[in-house]
């Protein structure tokens, strides 16, 4: 659990991106694209789950990328070279379902760009024709657009202040291409409301749309219901039923609204 | 005329409803030779036969009369690694104490007269942990340098672990999460099985040899055919009922509405009680309502009421069941300390919805009045809904508490595990044997939800088909 590098991959006004590399041979060696780590920074820490970026077998090493938002994201970005994590565990989640498709288009808005890398990586090396549309608030935020490139047939980038790349929304670049050609898939991972915008642009076309929910987890085993979202009526669980859902049948207000749960308690212990 | 039994000292209730200290104090030496003394010594003792792993109950409580607890520690030993947690949370009113020759045959559970085998046992235990004393693994026998993975450290997994480890095999624990004991650690608050008791039981199977990872989900990071091809010669599934239930009710997913494995987790495990030092929250309500009525039920509303008290919030937590007090499954003591420590209990009570406010957040609940039919398959009573007594209650935190369901992440990825309808292990019941040579189970992943120590007695069960099996395959 030792953190083999950190670097900072982007900073705007104090809200940092950071990497981290971390041992863990074992998750390394299983890991596939979609699947996420639970980790605690320290004994006295929160278990959040994120998103693994890459695994490399050979080196035992996972990937992870968070952007400071809460208490242990600030802590993780604290983190030196050397440091060890309390706990990591994972690989957890199913995996993206890889297979080819045909033209796909990849979603990425904020640290979700982090979260479409490998699944980019992955639907091209199965053959698939992938386009990145990739935004971020302003030019200091975007990460991976090198990486994004290299992954994709066709990289759109946009921030919302048009200080890089076209001035907007990801989704409104989405509308476009979808307006001009056909696509078998969107797969968009980003802040609750871009996704649902996002479903609500590909719900009426049909065309197939999976997003990967960043819902509040604590052991991310199934075991306490924490993270549980509607999808199609059903009660689902994000951490062993998902994380990725069919976009066109998730209660996204409902979602949005339980991801608030803690707002309050959050902002105080920002706040110490 | 029969003596009036002891009852050990319990922390007052003011004080306690303020922390996580335990309730119940252990009986002094003094308190225990007077309740031992009490022990008629059947000739053909029921109580035995009432424990699910067979403690010799009638020798150790001998034992104690004699004061001879070192002796008692190991003949408890002989069948229970765990005297100190057994006595802390058997419910002994539905074992041993209900087929004690005290109990009036006509009780659904224990009579107040039954020895106190439970407090005995605890004293026993609590005593030997205090002065050290172990069982020893066996040296250089038939079983020396065999490994025996066991997946998860709940009561099956510690159990069958210390079985095995006390015949000399190596046992490897693993567990998912990032502490062991699984609904020891994050399901029983410290006021009934306080941290410092689980941790010392657990290092004394480490000292016995066992061997245990954390952070390590086999299903994810190991396969059993794996485990099987890194050495290990036998397996032993004690992966739990994890999963919890919902009611499947209107508005059950707004917010502040938790399952009681969330919110316990959040408590017993992450120390949510004590945010901002430890950094997982939890919400508490003004007017918070548990629905269910086993054990988790209970535990959860004793940890709500403290939460509240722990806050400066005036205390407002009740229990919402659908049937009596007479058919609630909890320990009959739980209740009692539930009670008298002010959570109210709403009986007969059937929840319909939820409602809540326009940010998502629920703040009543609708229940209908129910009263008792005839009994069902669980030979309790069954609840019907009265006709139009639909009412509604002031709830801004809800926790539902009606029981859980197998873990799928293990058995999801290997299709050659047998599993019933209900997702749980299907198992050879003679030898604990799942579908997989070699691949054995028990506790709840087999048989639904039960007590600790039932898990305990097919983890017991599970280890002596293990070492049989070793001994025909490799021998």
């Amino acid at each position: 659990m030792k953190i083999l590098s950190k670097e900072v991959l982007a900073s705007d006004k104090g809200a940092r991106i950071v990497k981290v590399i971390v041992q863990s041979p074992d998750i390394a060696a299983k890991a596939k694209a979609g699947q996420f780590v639970v980790l605690m920074v320290k004994e006295e820490g929160e278990r959040i789950p994120l998103t693994i970026v890459k695994a490399d077998p050979s080196k035992g090493s996972i990937e992870l990328i968070a952007q400071e938002a809460g208490l242990t994201t600030r802590l993780l970005a604290a983190t030196k070279t050397g440091d060890s994590l309390y706990s990591i565990t994972g690989p957890l989640g199913h995996p993206t379902d890889i297979k080819r498709y045909g033209k796909v288009i990849l979603v990425g808005g904020g640290v979700g760009i982090a979260e479409i890398l490998p699944v980019a990586k992955a639907l091209k090396d199965a053959g698939n024709n992938v386009t990145a549309i990739i935004g971020s608030r302003n030019k200091e935020l975007l990460i991976l657009e090198r990486e994004l490139k290299t992954a994709s047939d066709e990289c759109i980038v946009i921030t919302d202040d048009g200080s890089y790349g076209r001035k907007g929304f990801v989704t409104q670049a989405l509308k476009e291409l979808l307006e001009s050609s056909k696509y078998d898939l969107v797969y968009a991972v980003g802040p609750i409301p871009m996704m649902k915008t996002v479903s609500v642009i590909t719900k009426p076309l049909g065309v197939l749309t999976l997003v990967s929910l960043n819902a509040i987890m604590v052991d991310g085993t199934g075991m306490c219901g924490c993270c549980r979202v509607s999808v199609n009526n059903e009660v689902k669980f994000s951490c062993v039923d998902g994380p990725e859902f069919d976009a066109s049948q998730i209660d996204w207000d409902e979602l949005s609204k339980r991801n608030s749960i803690y707002c309050e308690k959050e902002k105080h212990i920002c706040r110490i | 005329m029969k003596k009036e039994p002891i009852r050990p000292k319990e922390k007052d209730i003011i004080p306690r409803v303020k922390g996580f200290d335990e309730v119940v104090q252990g009986f002094s030496e003094q308190e225990a030779l007077q309740e031992a003394a009490r022990c008629i010594q059947c000739k053909d003792p029921k109580c035995i036969a009432g424990c699910p792993v067979g403690i010799d109950i009638k020798a150790f409580i001998n034992q104690i009369t004699k004061k001879d607890h070192d002796g008692a520690y190991f003949t408890i030993c002989q069948k229970n690694n765990f005297p100190s947690i057994c006595g802390r949370i058997c419910p002994a009113e539905y074992q041993c104490r209900k087929a004690c020759v005290f109990t009036n045959k006509r009780s659904p559970f224990a009579s107040k007269e039954a020895i106190n085998i439970h407090f005995l046992e605890r004293f026993v235990g609590d005593n030997g942990a205090r002065k050290g004393l172990q069982a020893k693994a066996e040296g250089n026998n038939k079983y020396s340098g065999m490994k025996v993975a066991v997946v998860g450290s709940g009561p099956a997994g510690l159990c069958c672990a210390g079985e095995l480890a006390k015949r000399g095999i190596k046992a490897v624990i693993f567990e998912g999460l990032h502490k062991t004991g699984g609904v020891l650690r994050y399901g029983i608050p410290p006021f009934r099985l306080p941290n410092n008791i689980l941790d010392l039981e657990i290092d004394s199977l480490k000292k016995l040899g066992v061997e245990i990872k954390t952070n390590y989900i086999i299903g994810r990071v190991k396969t059993i055919d794996e485990l099987f091809a890194e050495g290990f010669r036998a397996i032993f599934l004690g992966l739990g009922a994890g999963v919890p239930s919902f009611i499947g009710i209107p508005g059950e997913n707004l917010c502040n509405i938790y399952s009681a494995n969330e919110f316990l987790t959040r408590v017993n495990l992450m120390r949510a009680h004590k945010f901002p030092e430890y950094h997982t929250p939890v919400n508490i309500g003004k007017h918070i309502i548990v629905i269910g009525g086993g054990n988790t039920a209970i535990d959860a509303a004793r940890v709500a009421l403290r939460l509240q008290h722990m806050n400066g919030i005036e205390q407002d937590t009740s229990i919402s069941y659908r049937r009596t007090e007479a058919e609630m499954p909890a320990r009959r003591l739980e209740i009692e300390h539930a009670r008298e420590e002010g959570v109210k209990f709403d009986l007969l009570v059937k929840p319909e919805s939820f409602v809540g406010d326009e940010k998502g957040f629920v703040r009543k609940m609708r229940s209908s009045r129910c009263k008792l039919a005839e009994q069902d398959n669980s030979g309790r009573r069954r609840p019907i809904v009265i006709p139009d007594s639909s009412f509604e209650a002031d709830c801004d935190l809800a926790i539902i508490a009606i029981g859980s369901g197998a873990n799928k992440i293990l058995t999801s990825v290997t299709p050659r595990l047998a599993i019933d309808q209900y997702g749980n292990v299907t198992i050879n019941p003679e030898t604990m044997e799942t579908s997989i040579k070699g691949v054995f189970a028990g506790g709840d992943i087999t048989a639904g939800e039960g007590t600790v120590i039932e898990a305990m007695g097919m983890a017991k069960k599970a280890s002596c088909a293990i070492l049989n099996y070793l001994e025909k395959r490799y021998n």
